[in-house]
């Protein structure tokens, strides 16, 4: 019983935090898919959505404000603004300008841009993990055995539902505005698109600024979760995001919803069962072992290589 | 179509206020457990609003702009002249490189103990550069976790020399070729893979590695390291004040001289610049035979080149075992000039300064990455106030490279021969 209790736990912990790695996959899929390129500063976006959503929460808390539910929400939509526009900013300046020259070269501007954004934040917010706040507190406590006690926090039961609505909101985009046609069809020929009139250089845009948003919203609930933000908190989980999107099979939005919540789990049993201090070790290892063996992906599909 | 510029320029100017205002304006204090929100200096709220500007007058007048500056006469007079022969090129790089090389030789003997010091760091990061400049520039295979290589030569000094208790010498072939051979082992499944794929294996990869050695307490260490790694001796002389090891004599009682600190920092700096010259001569000698012809094809048009018959495992694996191999040659290096490692000196940004280096200089050319290791690394020693945006200016000037100049500062010239035509 308390075996599976505890199996149970290790589920819970790492579907929460898969499902907000799923959020930030879907930023790196939706570019790779569109311009197949790794956008290596989505981490980078990730963690300035974080830290601006810890000093929106600070700035209200200290205009007086109390209600909870608003200051989460000013909170949010402050992140989602500044991350957004720094996508869209970064898209302008580090990747139009390379865009269709050698694929290592928009690779190297994004390493570029990522050390840059990460050094512009260490050296405006200092260097030094700054605590946030748990906002949200208590949880469900259930099948106590004596020796451990499962539980479900509130702050888990956000995370499940604000992805949920992330991620319904996002499927309803793609599948029925046209601004989602338009993006299904450049993904599938930016060429064909921008002849049949398909402003692509908008699109693409767009595209940047919706993953953008998606990793400000992980980046709130992920930065109330592990309870500190500092200038590096970008990078692992942007590389274990960029492992669930290529799991998932990169370029699909579904394949990067399972990639992240398999990815999720699979860390969780590892610190549950082995040592948190190899979970790391296990994702890279699980994103080379996927690679090695299926290069595609769970749902993605095939390159075909034209000559 | 001007309304609309504007427009364009009013948006941009925004969006740049957007991401700077509540990064830059507010800063998070951190007092226990209360954070507090202040407000910057007024200096840093006038810098934003001048980059608002700035942006919103660049964009504004974008086209007359761009116009003005296309219709300049070019600056650079070297541009128009014609480029140099061949022959007289290649004579006047080898003069320029043995100048340099005989300068290096003698100048330690000149300066502070702290200059040679930093030339010495400044020498590892050569080999380093020059190895890392085989796989991405020449094979053009980009590989973000080298650092882990670096780390395998430098850990396996590191331990050899506490568990067996082995000498420099020895440990600097050993250190390479498991270096090299790491690099085999990993290059074997991987290097089928696609060239953004393998950037982000090879990264995976750095990580495990520093992540064991973090963990492995037991044998490395863990975050606390290795320490006590013996200096290299001259034909079984130490440098130490008293010798240590029983058979060995010391350096400035056999030669009669006063014992100083300071020689076993040129000494050590002599043999960093001995391996990089070396390096430097093996990996030139390997880019004018056929396999390293076969990099270049192989990086140029992969289809083309293997439907010409060359093998895409063998070429690319030799070139990431070459690069792997002489990382470890820096890595023995870099161990016994700390005398400690740890895990710390083998973080991802290592690997990212590494290939800016290579970016900077020129991918696959030597000059230009020899030179661009030196400043790279002196650079942010000479300006000290700015050595805490050393980061910040190294990921912009990749960015600003790969737009403008992505061939690099000094971009590698290919040996050609030019067909006259017969009279």
């Amino acid at each position: 019983m308390q075996d599976l209790l505890y199996f149970s736990q290790q589920l819970i912990n790492g579907l929460t935090i898969g499902s907000a790695y799923a959020l930030i996959a879907i930023g790196y899929t939706m570019v790779y898919g569109i311009i197949g390129m790794i956008n290596f500063a989505h981490g980078e976006i990730y963690m300035i959505g974080a830290y601006t959503a810890l000093i929106a929460i600070t700035g209200l808390t200290a205009l007086g404000l109390a209600w909870l539910p608003l200051i989460l929400i000013v909170a949010l939509l402050c992140a989602i603004i500044v991350s957004s526009s720094m996508g869209w900013a970064v898209e302008r300046v580090a990747y139009r300008p390379v865009r269709g020259r050698h694929r290592l070269i928009p690779l190297i501007s994004a390493i570029g841009m990522s050390i840059f954004l990460q050094n512009y934040v260490h050296l405006a917010q200092g260097s030094r993990n700054i605590g946030f706040p748990a906002l949200i507190e208590g949880g469900f406590n259930f099948g106590s055995d004596g020796h451990f006690e499962m539980s479900l926090s509130y702050m888990q039961i956000t995370i499940f539902i604000t992805t949920l609505v992330c991620m319904t909101a996002l499927s309803l985009f793609i599948s029925r505005s046209r601004t989602g046609r338009a993006c299904r069809a450049v993904s599938q020929d930016l060429g064909m698109a921008s002849l049949l009139g398909i402003d692509t250089n908008r699109i693409i845009s767009a595209t940047f600024i919706i993953g953008a948003a998606l990793a400000a919203v992980a980046g709130l609930l992920l930065g109330m979760y592990y309870g500190s933000v500092d200038p590096l908190f970008g990078f692992i989980a942007g590389l274990k995001a960029f492992t669930a999107a290529v799991l998932g099979g990169i370029g699909s939005i579904p394949g990067a919803m399972l990639g992240g919540l398999i990815l999720g789990v699979s860390e969780s049993l590892t610190s549950g069962y082995l040592s948190g201090e190899y979970k790391d070790v296990v994702s890279f290892g699980l994103l080379i072992l996927i690679l090695l063996f299926k290069p595609t992906g769970l749902l993605g599909k095939p390159e075909v290589e034209k000559i | 179509m001007a309304a609309n510029n504007y427009r364009h320029a009013l948006f941009c100017a925004i969006i740049t206020l957007i991401i700077s205002v509540p990064i830059l304006g507010l800063n998070l204090e951190a007092e226990g457990v209360n954070i507090t929100l202040t407000g910057a200096t007024t200096s840093t709220y006038i810098a934003i609003a001048l980059a608002a500007v700035s942006v919103f007058v660049f964009q504004a007048f974008r086209d007359s702009l761009m116009g003005t500056l296309g219709t300049l006469p070019k600056l650079n007079p070297l541009a128009k002249k014609e480029p140099m022969e061949q022959s007289k090129r290649v004579k006047l790089e080898f003069w320029v490189m043995t100048g340099l090389v005989v300068l290096a030789l003698f100048w330690p003997f000149f300066v502070s103990r702290g200059s040679v010091d930093l030339a010495t760091l400044v020498l590892i990061y050569i080999m380093l550069a020059l190895g890392l400049n085989v796989v991405v520039g020449l094979a053009g295979l980009l590989d973000l976790g080298y650092v882990a290589f670096y780390a395998v030569g430098a850990y396996t000094f590191a331990l050899l020399s506490q568990y067996t208790g082995i000498s420099f010498w020895m440990a600097l072939p050993l250190g390479a070729l498991l270096a090299g051979l790491f690099g085999l082992l990993l290059g074997f499944p991987v290097l089928r893979l696609r060239g953004d794929y393998l950037a982000i294996v090879t990264l995976g990869f750095g990580e495990i590695i520093r992540i064991l050695l973090n963990n492995w307490t037991s044998v490395t260490g863990g975050p606390n390291g290795i320490g006590g790694i013996p200096d290299p001796t001259l034909f079984g002389m130490e440098f130490g004040r008293r010798v240590k090891e029983e058979g060995n004599t010391s350096f400035h009682e056999t030669f009669g001289i006063a014992y100083s600190g300071e020689h076993k920092v040129i000494f050590l700096y002599l043999i960093a610049l001995v391996l990089a010259v070396i390096t430097a001569l093996i990996i030139r000698r390997f880019m004018r035979m056929p396999v390293g012809r076969a990099w270049e094809a192989l990086r140029e048009d992969e289809i083309a080149a293997r439907s010409l018959g060359l093998s895409r495992t063998a070429v690319k694996l030799s070139a990431f075992t070459i690069g792997a191999f002489f990382a470890g040659f820096a890595g023995t290096v870099f161990a016994s000039k700390q005398g400690f490692i740890s895990p710390e000196s083998f973080v991802f940004l290592e690997s990212a300064i590494i290939l800016a280096i290579v970016v900077l200089g020129g991918m696959g050319s030597q000059l230009g990455v020899i030179l661009a290791a030196i400043a790279v690394t002196i650079l942010p020693e000479l300006a000290r106030e700015f050595s805490e945006y050393r980061m910040l200016i190294f990921g912009a000037a990749m960015v600003l490279m790969m737009v403008w100049r992505p061939q690099g500062m000094l971009p590698m010239r290919r040996i050609h021969i030019k067909l006259h035509k017969q009279e």
